[in-house]
């Protein structure tokens, strides 16, 4: 086993679900003179702790609202926990909702230089890659079209290819193995597939666990922010199993 | 520290984008596109110049400069605070989804308002030597009050950001701060008469005014006012310090807000 890559420790995530929301000065005011001001806590995640190292692939599971993508943006850095460390070592390709960043009235060769840009990359790199990411999502025709006359399937794919681009250490997936069609989603996942024999450490939200055998060498399973089950993925499915019967 | 400075050279590129984004998408779909950012305060200037001039009596030929010098500024000053108040909420579905340091939004607005806001200086020097107004040595001066102006605008839209992720008011409340800070800061009119009947502390409690006097000073030769320009500087410095400070104490709270 490698080096440590993803280090998950004691994290703890909690949000206020206020019953209304306070966002007038007059109203605040009111609330905070009468103490009224009450604050729902609730955790979406609690004392979760994990290490992977270079090359394991986690795939997360749980219902809905156990915390999964809570999970994920914590890693990713989108979300600051409320307790506890994350660190992470290496390039880090987040394809969590892909084409945030996109900007509606710009066109697709537009949209790649600030999306590039949104995910870190450089200017040099995006001008070095750029006819490899046209090429691999296959817009070349459209690609001075504003990207609001795009359909869906097409913003995925661009999103993914640019998404992709890089040779990253830690790839995070949230369901995205399911863009474009049919053609395009064979297409997408082999080059995931390329970027596991390279060696990248994955983390991978699905609610197919057939997906999770298939592609993942470790699991947890989450409930209610809690980290029900930790290991390797035989036994941890056999879990899961078990819970969704 | 270290490791900021660190993710602001990851970042740069990033940052020169979104500034790119917003003076693209200002002027997209117009016909005379970023034109518009010269033809724009030339038009203001004559309608303020025509109505205040005729009202007001003045009828020298520098009173065109001086309306637009204190134009220009006031509204730089107005579009990057209201963009940077906007500019966190205005980004949320990206904020929530993927991460980049915040202050690149509101940074970002304030400097596209100020490449537009440095293009329309064009526009005033064409009119300054029409109207005789021609640079001297003491053009040199106007460096600082654009400088000041700059790291003012940022702080005050630092607080704004922050402040407006919190409680959508801000945004109307803000219109309202800017109407006082308008008429304050003397654009249309000399402020020697409201100096004189002892009240020009009402001016020169505005750093905005301060920074005014002191442009105009560099632009019709004088040389600049040493106490606004003290005042100005120090009320930049305090902003811009006290605006990083409250955004990175609040700004991993924004999430939860927007």
């Amino acid at each position: 086993m490698g080096k440590e890559v993803v280090k998950v420790d004691h994290v703890g995530m909690k949000f206020n679900l206020s019953q209304e929301k306070i966002d007038s000065i007059k109203e605040y005011f009111i609330k905070f003179v009468k103490r009224e001001i009450k604050y729902d806590e609730f955790w979406a995640l609690k004392d979760i702790n994990f290490t992977l190292n270079k090359g394991e692939r986690l795939g997360i599971l749980g219902l809905n609202g156990a915390g999964k993508s809570t999970l994920l943006k914590v890693i990713a850095g989108v979300f600051k926990p409320t307790e506890g460390k994350v660190t992470r070592r290496g390039v880090l390709a987040p394809m969590l909702e892909l084409g945030a960043g996109f900007d509606m009235q710009y066109t697709g060769a537009e949209n790649i230089y600030l999306y590039g840009s949104v995910l870190g990359y450089s200017k040099e790199f995006i001008d070095e890659r750029y006819q490899e990411i046209v090429d691999f999502s296959e817009l070349k025709k459209f690609i001075d079209v504003p990207l609001k006359n795009y359909s869906s399937g097409m913003r995925a794919r661009l999103g993914f290819s640019i998404a992709t681009v890089v040779e990253p250490d830690i790839l995070i997936l949230d369901e995205v193995l399911s863009v474009g069609d049919a053609k395009f989603r064979k297409k997408s996942e082999k080059k995931v597939m390329d970027m596991f024999d390279k060696g990248v450490t994955v983390l991978f939200v699905s609610h197919s666990l057939e997906q999770v055998e298939r592609l993942c060498n470790k699991a947890m399973i989450l409930e209610h922010g809690r980290m029900l089950e930790y290991g390797e993925i035989e036994k941890v499915a056999e879990a899961y199993r078990k819970i969704i019967d | 520290m270290k490791e900021r400075i660190r993710n602001f050279f990851r970042y740069r590129y990033l940052l020169w984008e979104l500034v790119k984004k917003g003076i693209k998408l200002k002027y997209r779909r117009s016909y005379l596109g970023i034109f518009w950012s010269l033809l724009e305060p030339l038009l203001t200037m004559v309608v303020l110049t025509v109505i205040f001039g005729t009202l007001l009596g003045h009828n020298e030929k520098t009173f065109a400069v001086y309306v637009l010098s204190g134009r220009l500024l006031y509204s730089f000053f107005s579009q990057s605070t209201g963009a940077a108040l906007r500019s966190i909420r205005g980004n949320s579905a990206m904020i929530k989804r993927v991460y980049v340091p915040k202050y690149l939004y509101p940074l970002s607005s304030v400097m596209f308002n100020y490449v537009i806001f440095a293009l329309s200086l064009i526009v005033l020097a064409a009119v300054s030597l029409i109207m005789g107004v021609y640079p001297s040595v003491y053009s040199l001066q106007l460096i600082i009050p654009l400088v000041l102006l700059m790291i003012f605008s940022f702080g005050v839209g630092m607080i704004l950001a922050t402040v407006g992720v919190f409680f959508r008011d801000m945004e109307y409340l803000w219109n309202v701060v800017l109407m006082l800070v308008m008429y304050t800061c003397a654009i249309f009119y000399y402020p020697d008469n409201l100096i004189k009947s002892g009240k020009g502390w009402l001016l020169k409690m505005n750093p905005l005014f301060c920074i005014i006097d002191n442009f105009r000073s560099g632009l019709f030769g004088e040389l600049m006012n040493t106490k606004m320009l003290a005042y100005s500087a120090f009320a930049s410095v305090f902003v811009l310090i006290f605006g990083l400070w409250i955004f990175y104490k609040k700004q991993d709270e924004f999430i939860l807000h927007i």
